[in-house]
Parts: structure tokens; sequence; C-alpha cells
């Protein structure tokens, strides 16, 4: 079966109000072109979950988000995320879900099991408890005969509406590979998210029997039956890293962060980049 | 350590430096993980040294053998080390890492989140990260590079990091580029375990925002090899921790 749709295509079946994740860690391998698909689209109060970078800042700075679940938003080389700082120091983000990052991982691998939370000690005592007081803990029902059962955090279960990671490959069918250093929690999202919208962009769509031309069985932890669209994407995680396609565009992340710091600085970085298609994009891109 | 090994051109960075490689000093063959330049420098000089089972990463994912420079890229992979396997490493306790705060009291509870009221934060920092799963499940010690009454609060505005009085697994040290502190008091509060050449237990006093146990006798800190600042020369050839780090004035 050939899933191969289009970034705006795969955008045009979400809507507002709907649970989102997106993949990547931070400005890594983030599905940047569906990013800008959303930010062209009308969609409005969406949930976002993720380890944020730069899909967290632009969609705030677009008055996309009305709930973010999050463990981080950083840039990595540059750590602080400016929208997003904007955002939370005037409070425009009107519902947040602060967790530790092994309890993100652990709320996604608990919706893709279909379990409604899987027990942990991280969060236990920190100011996760205090600003997510719904959190609940669990006794330990194999506690050891005159012990007490010890009292582990139950993080809930996150389910989807929407998946978007980007990976290196894809086939037509939605079998995807990475090749780079680490698939971060990308399968996670897809497993966590109802069938439907789990979309998977990628560098480059080739046939099934060329996965393994670049990279080992290893790579290959996305299989078809987690995803329903593919999207071919040159260069649709920049300005994030792709690794081995490349490496993140440091001199436009700090123009970005840079712009973002100033309304009329982003209002002329808006109209360059932002204001056409994903083409017109890699287009301005090019032409730096 | 024998005075005829001190070497009295050891600089500022380079007695802080050998502080954290010695926050790992006993640690044996677990995940050695420094985050930041200085850090990263202390684990792979304890790994160079006194350390040498001791496994460390290059940042990205993956464990590396032998010496690597910082910013170095030519290196000898051992392990793949993806987050997720960070994750188990760490909730399997296998790991001790040195990291930053911008805020910590007396009890080690730390704060990278954000400062100010978390619901609407006069400054968002990085949020918590993974703090909260670290200082519960391994030993975490930290590396503040200005010391000063701002980072050690009374009350820290989130806690990211914790401390003895949450069930914190265990601060080792706290380096900063004043002194070395610790928690070995019998309520775990912070106590001040040695001072930086030229700096005098009142400048630390006064530099910090709480109430500090200050045992009789405070020591210096000590200087660095001869061996040991040539082993810092190859992991930091550039020297960025002069930058880090700048001489007195």
């Amino acid at each position: 079966m050939n899933k191969l749709t289009t970034v705006d295509d795969a955008v045009a079946t979400l809507e507002s109000g709907m649970t989102l994740g997106i993949g990547g860690w931070g400005s890594r391998r983030k599905p940047m072109s569906l990013v800008r698909a959303i930010l062209r689209s009308d969609l409005t109060d969406l949930t976002i979950v993720t380890y944020g970078g730069p899909d967290v800042g632009l969609l705030c700075a677009a008055g996309k988000v009305r709930k973010l679940v999050y463990g981080f938003v950083t840039l990595d080389s540059i750590p602080l995320e400016p929208h997003f700082r904007a955002a939370r120091q005037g409070g425009t983000i009107p519902e947040l879900v602060e967790y530790d990052e092994g309890m993100l991982q652990w709320a996604l691998y608990a919706g893709s099991l279909r379990l409604p939370f899987l027990p942990t000690r991280a969060g236990l005592g920190s100011g996760v408890m205090d600003v997510n007081p719904d959190l609940k803990t669990v006794a330990s029902p194999y506690a050891a005969p005159g012990e007490d059962a010890e009292e582990l955090l139950a993080v809930p279960a996150i389910r989807l509406d929407a998946a978007f990671v980007h990976m290196n490959r894809a086939d037509a069918r939605g079998n995807a590979q990475f090749l780079g250093p680490d698939i971060y929690f990308d399968d996670l999202y897809l497993g966590a998210c109802e069938t439907g919208r789990r979309f998977v962009s990628c560098e480059k769509v080739v046939p099934t029997e060329n996965l393994l031309d670049e990279g080992t069985f290893h790579t290959l932890r996305i299989n078809r039956s987690m995803v329903d669209g593919v999207i071919e994407s040159p260069n649709g995680a920049h300005f994030t890293s792709c690794e081995p396609d490349y490496d993140r565009d440091e001199a436009f992340q700090k123009d970005y962060a840079t712009a973002a710091k100033d309304p009329e600085s982003w209002a002329a970085f808006e109209s360059t980049y932002l204001a056409g298609s994903e083409a017109d994009y890699q287009e301005a891109v090019r032409a730096r | 350590m024998p005075a005829d090994t001190a070497n009295s051109t050891s600089r500022l960075a380079d007695i802080v430096a050998v502080a954290c490689a010695e926050a790992f000093r006993g640690d044996g063959e677990i995940f050695g993980s420094g985050m930041g330049t200085m850090p990263m420098l202390g684990a792979r000089l304890a790994r160079a040294t006194f350390e040498p089972d001791m496994m460390v990463s290059d940042g990205v994912a993956f464990f590396v053998d032998g010496d690597l420079p910082i910013g170095a890229t030519d290196k000898t992979i051992e392990g793949w080390i993806p987050f997720r396997s960070v994750f188990d490493t760490l909730w399997g306790g296998r790991r001790h890492v040195m990291m930053g705060a911008s805020q910590m009291d007396r009890h080690g509870n730390s704060n990278i989140s954000n400062i100010g009221d978390w619901k609407q934060p006069k400054a968002q920092l990085l949020g918590v990260r993974g703090g909260p799963g670290n200082t519960i499940n391994h030993d975490v010690s930290y590396w503040i590079p200005k010391h000063s009454s701002r980072v050690f609060v009374e009350q820290v505005d989130m806690v990211s990091g914790i401390g003895s009085d949450r069930g914190g697994h265990g601060i080792p040290c706290v380096i900063t580029n004043m002194a070395v502190l610790d928690f070995d008091t019998p309520d775990r509060t912070m106590r001040l375990r040695s001072v930086h050449p030229g700096v005098s237990v009142d400048d630390v006093v006064e530099a910090t925002g709480f109430e500090l146990t200050v045992p009789s006798d405070v020591p210096t800190s000590r200087e660095a090899t001869g061996d040991e600042l040539a082993v810092l020369d190859r992991l930091d050839p550039n020297g960025l921790r002069y930058r880090e780090v700048p001489d007195p004035e």
C-alpha cells in the first residue's frame, strides 16, 4: 500500500484541539516541515507533547498551543529557546505539564503499550509533583515480608491524536530508518498514537529493497504497521540536525534565535522564511 | 596529596578541574557523566588518572575509549549510549553525573527549570530535564561557576534536582569557583570542605545565601600535580578551562 502524502495534506487531517506528539530531541531531527505546515494552517488549541526544541518555540509564537507536555525546551547549542521563554514569561501557554525527561518516555511507552500507567522513581520528591498535583503514586505489591511497600510514581499514559517524526529514509509503505546516532523516542510517539494520523517525513523515499543500502537492519526500528502517512521532505528537519544527511544549520539557528528576541526582527524573519510554502522556505534557505 | 608533587604553576582552573575529577574518585566501572566543559574535563581527567575503569561519553551517543580531548571528533567508540540507554543506565543507578544549577539550597535541592513563580516565571530556564530522575537514582555532583548568594539560596523556586531532605540519592560534592562543598554533616546540610587558594572562609560564607556549616579547620583545595597538568593540557589543548574559570585578579 502506497502511503505517500504531503506535509500540507497530512496537516489537513488534523483538527483544532488535538493532542500532537512531535519526535526528535531539542534541536535534533525535528519534523520541521510538518511544523511549518501547522504554522500555515488555521489549527489552534493544540496540545503538544515533545522533547522540545524550535518546534515548541515556533508553535508558541504562532499562538497554536493550548497545552504543552515537556521535560525541557532547548536549542542545544543555544541553551534557552527564546520564543518558549517569551511564552512562559508572558503566561501565554494556558496549560503546562512539566515532567522529568524519563517520565515523558514512560508516559509515551505506557501509551504505546495500552497500559494506564508505568511506575518509576523519577519525579518523586521533586517540584514535578508540586506543579502536577494530579500525579498519583502506587505502593509496590511485592514488598518483602516485614518491609514497607515502596511508593512509586505512576506516570499516566499519554495517547496522541497525531504523531509526526522525521527519519532519514523510508519506503512508500512506512518502513522507516534512522541513520544517525540516536532514534530518540520517535518510535514511541508512533506507538502512542491513534491509527490514522501517524506521519513519518523523511529525507528520501527509497524502494524497500534499498533500505539496507545505507544502514544495518538495526536501524529499521519503525515498521509500516506504525505508520499511516509517508512524506518525502528533503531538508525537512532544517534547521535542526539530521545526521548523517546534514548537521544543524548553526548560522540559521543563531539568526532564528536573534530574530525571536525582537518583534520587528521576527516579523522580517517570518516574511522571509515562513510566509510561503515549504518549497518557498527551502528556496529562501538556499538563497541565504 | 604529597607536597613534593605539588606544582606551583597550577592555575585556579586547574585546581577546579582536579576538584571535579576528585568528585568521581572511587566510582569504578560506571558512567561518569559531565554536563558542560568543566564537568566533562573532570570526568575525563578522573578516567585518565585514578579511575581507569570509569566510562565516559562523547556527549552525543557513544562511550569512548582512551583520552578524548574536549571538542575532538577523532575517537575510539567502545559502546553505544543513545538517550534511551542513558535512561536505562541512570535508572539502574550505574551513573554519576556532574551538572550545573541556577539555584541550590542547603539540602542540595537544585533548580535548572525557572526563576520566580513556576506558573509565570520571571525567567524561564531549561525545565527540569532529567534532574528528578538523576537525583533519586544515582550520585549527582554539581559545578557552579559563579559562587554567589543568588545561586545558594534559602529556597529554590522549582526543585528540579532533589536534595537530602527530599529523598535524594546523594551529592558527593558541589564545586564552585571559590570552594568545594559537601553534605558530610549530621543533618546532611551543606558544609564547606575546602577553599581554593586565595579564597578565605569568610569570602565563601558571604557569598552563600544560607547558613553554611564551617568546620574549625578548613583546608585549602589541592593543586594539580605535574602529571595532572600534563593530562589536562592533553584533554583541553585549547585551554577552554581558563575561559570558564579565569585567573583571580
